[in-house]
């Protein structure tokens, strides 16, 4: 559908403290088509949309809606102008039936008491889900819904708000293939209404089944909007996404690869992730890359035990691990640094000396008792060792900049002699400068002969730092790549669940 | 600031002190031996049931079981501690059945996940009914000397529960403060996921330390039913209220991972000197109440205030 253009947004910025999340962005959709937003995580598509609806404000830039500029206030407002959000998570309340969800806020009243016309309400929410082509009966409860459902009633109710923009982030994330088709068939009917849709997507396969146009950013910056989908690939659009900046960020000391330290056969955890296989080397950087959700924490964490796993064996330095709770792991030496350090890698509250022996109790205690002036030494020789920038040991966790911090989990698993670790976006959230240090500090292990397994979100550290890297997408591995034969588009794609032959 | 700062971190030394002059001078009773003594004597049994509150507190957790917990155990092990050759079997069965009932707790809030407010909660009724259920309606009063030696006695010129709470104190205190084990307790209250990360198995810690609490509540028992001389099922209803009292103005936050038992000890002689001197000056219970109250509200007021000014 061609029609004219309702909504434009022009040289949108928005910063966060420390970052430009949007640089001049600019975004325009015609009435009734589907305009697709990519771009890698991070690239400002939902910052973009959130402004859009509300949800943020911008700093500059001009929001215009069919002719007329607006400033969007908040979300009501925004609902008011008939932009309308879905949500990943949905905004419905699982205690209330499907007719008082749509209507929240909004119930039809009747007399001069406004009492609640129940009558009414059921009947427009019939029809309404009815021109979804959805028969559903109303007073059902929302948590009784399916996922597939639960999105079509978020739908009708930006319908009866008379939504004329409709955003959906990442729709068909937890969807399966039957109720992709109903969604696209409903997305079909509304825009043949007149409705416009921005689809927010990472999958390859239905960007270019339905995207009339699509829209690309990278690192908070427009970079092109394609008017014919048909007229790329999509190796082209991946190259869009990535763009051509490879910089080399570090480089690793050459390491004698040795024995295998760690490998995991046909893990599976219900609905997180399934099948997977993988190995760790002495001395070897792997690395797990794949966009946010894909299951990549959940396996690490399975791995270490922390959450049960209901298939697959487990095996260290050759040996199989039965039951693995991470008080074993640590006694064979794994250690875990967690992707958020305050609430999982460090008691923010206690002091520097105490996070760094916590796993090593064992090696500064004579029997029952600690002793007091060897767990000082210990803790002295690795803020020493790693440099921790802290006055003291005695310092509490909580006054450290986050790479200390860092350095403080990472001084955790040095202290505990650990000859795997398993770094989960060990530099998220921290200077340059410190990202520099923790990259030094994995390079100096696996100069000992350490086995790491690395997840990133970031291409370039990834394809940097790692000899080797598993791609996981929506649960499963769906590539190993070297680093000799690493490039951005080729882990993407594999990310967004391209198939590739190798 | 400094001097605000320095005056409130040592606050509760600097309450005692002044509860102690200004009793001083209002009755002429408060500094007689035979009075101090007293103090000291009911400060031991809130003491000890204050540690079995910090235990769990020091998990984020909350025992409102106590004063249940030790009515029934003293109910159930009253009649063999009646009998002097039975004596032993009586204080077995005592410790036995409070560490059993903080078992219980642990394992609900563990592995059943149940939170520690409505899991003890439901062990209070629960342990309360079973007290009335097998007494009956019966008291049992009227114990032998020997057993009355722990609550009434003297050892060396010094009230036997001031014994009993030393040995308590200095064991815990060895414990929490100079071992593996106590060094995983601050750790699981402090970041129950970091800890259990680092390797530490967080739910033995939290069933451990339930049941050690039980196992303080048992001792509290004991001591509580030889002074009274007296074993009935309405024992002790307002007790898990007073051991928090003590937890709370001894300067140990609910939030977890943080002080300990010799701040519960200061916290359970503050209370006792107040309601000691209320005593001497004639303040009726009801008010009494009332007091506790707000020195409670007033001392959590003085923690925050003094976190916000950099004392940690």
């Amino acid at each position: 559908m061609d029609g004219k253009c309702i909504l434009r947004m022009c040289d949108i910025t928005k910063t966060f403290p420390g970052m430009i999340a949007l640089n001049k962005v600019c975004f325009d959709l015609n009435e009734g088509e589907v305009h697709v937003l990519v771009g890698e995580n991070g690239a400002g598509k939902s910052t973009l949309m959130k402004i859009l609806c509300g949800v943020y404000g911008k700093d500059n830039g001009k929001i215009n809606l069919c002719g007329v500029d607006v400033e969007v206030k908040d979300t009501k407002h925004a609902e008011g102008l008939g932009i309308s959000m879905i949500h990943q998570e949905f905004n419905l309340l699982p205690f209330r039936n499907v007719a008082q969800n749509i209507f929240l806020g909004r119930e039809p009243v009747k007399g001069p008491l406004k009492v609640l016309d129940e009558e009414r309400m059921h009947k427009e929410a019939k029809s309404l889900l009815l021109s979804l082509g959805l028969n559903l009966d109303t007073k059902t409860l929302v948590k009784e819904l399916g996922v597939a459902q639960r999105q079509m009633v978020e739908v009708a109710k930006a319908l009866s708000m008379n939504a004329k923009v409709l955003i959906m982030d990442e729709p068909t994330a937890t969807l399966t293939t039957r109720e992709i088709e109903q969604l696209f068939a409903t997305i079909a009917s509304l825009t043949n209404k007149g409705v416009s849709i921005v689809y927010i997507s990472h999958r390859m396969e239905e960007i270019f089944r339905i995207a009339d146009r699509i829209t690309v950013l990278r690192d908070g910056l427009f970079v092109a909007t394609v008017e014919d989908p048909s007229s790329i690939t999509m190796d082209e659009l991946v190259a869009m996404m990535v763009g051509r900046r490879i910089e080399k960020r570090f480089e690793k000391p050459p390491v004698e690869l040795g024995k295998e330290v760690l490998r995991v056969d046909g893990l599976s955890s219900g609905g997180k992730f399934e099948d997977i296989s993988l190995y760790v080397r002495e001395g070897e950087i792997v690395g797990i890359s794949g966009l946010v959700g894909a299951g990549r924490t959940e396996v690490a964490r399975a791995i270490f035990g922390a959450d049960p796993k209901d298939k697959g064996k487990i095996s260290l330095f050759g040996k199989e691990i039965k039951a693995g709770n991470p008080g074993t792991m640590v006694s064979k030496g794994v250690g875990f640094v967690p992707e958020d350090r305050k609430e999982q890698g460090l008691a923010l509250i206690m002091s520097v000396k105490d996070n760094i022996v916590q796993a090593s109790l064992d090696k500064v205690s004579t029997g029952p008792f600690i002793n007091g002036p060897k767990e000082k030494k210990v803790a002295k020789r690795y803020v020493d060792e790693l440099r921790v920038s802290t006055p003291s040991v005695q310092k509490l966790a909580k006054f450290l900049s986050g790479g200390t911090q860092q350095k403080v989990v990472i001084a955790k698993w040095l202290a505990s002699g650990s000859r795997v670790l398993i770094f989960d976006e060990p530099t998220r959230g921290i200077d340059v400068g410190a990202k520099q240090e923790i990259y030094k500090i994995m390079g100096d292990l696996v100069k000992d002969g350490v086995g790491i397994l690395m997840i990133s979100s970031e291409l370039p550290e990834i394809i940097s730092v790692c000899d080797r890297i598993y791609v996981m997408h929506e649960g499963r591995i769906t590539g190993e790549v070297m680093q000799t034969d690493a490039n951005q588009e080729l882990i993407l794609g594999l990310a967004m669940g391209k198939e590739v032959v190798q | 600031m400094r001097l605000a700062a320095q005056i409130l971190k040592y606050s509760r030394l600097l309450i005692i002190a002044a509860l102690f002059v200004g009793l001083t001078l209002a009755s002429p009773v408060f500094l007689t031996g035979s009075n101090l003594i007293n103090v000291v004597r009911q400060t031991a049994l809130l003491a000890v049931l204050g540690f079995a509150m910090t235990l769990v507190i020091l998990v984020g957790g909350i025992d409102l079981s106590i004063g249940s917990v030790l009515a029934l155990s003293s109910c159930l092990a009253a009649s063999y501690l009646k009998e002097p050759s039975t004596i032993v079997i009586g204080t077995i069965i005592c410790l036995g059945v409070a560490s059993a009932c903080g078992f219980l707790n642990g394992l609900m809030v563990a592995k059943i996940k149940l939170p520690p407010f409505i899991a003890t909660y439901g062990m209070s009724w629960m342990t309360r009914g079973l007290a009335l259920v097998f007494m009956g309606g019966n008291i049992v009063y009227g114990f032998p000397k020997t057993f009355r030696f722990l609550g009434a006695g003297y050892m060396l010129g010094v009230p036997t529960p001031i014994w009993v709470m030393t040995i308590a104190f200095t064991v815990l205190y060895v414990v929490l403060h100079m071992t593996k084990i106590g060094r995983n307790v601050y750790a699981t209250g402090a970041n129950k996921e970091a800890a259990f990360l680092s390797g530490v198995k967080t739910d033995r810690v939290v069933i451990g330390l339930y049941t050690m609490a039980g196992f303080l509540v048992g001792l509290g028992a004991l001591m509580y039913i030889s002074r009274l001389n007296a074993a009935e099922p309405g024992i002790g209803e307002s007790f898990a209220l007073e051991a928090i009292a003590a937890t709370l103005i001894g300067g140990t936050p609910f939030t977890g991972g943080e002080g300990g038992i010799s701040r519960t000890l200061t916290g359970a002689f503050i209370l006792t000197l107040l309601s000691n001197g209320m005593n001497l000056l004639g303040v009726s219970s009801l008010w009494q109440s009332a007091v506790f109250g707000s020195v409670i509200i007033f001392a959590i007021m003085l923690e925050r205030i003094s976190k916000k000014l950099g004392n940690d």
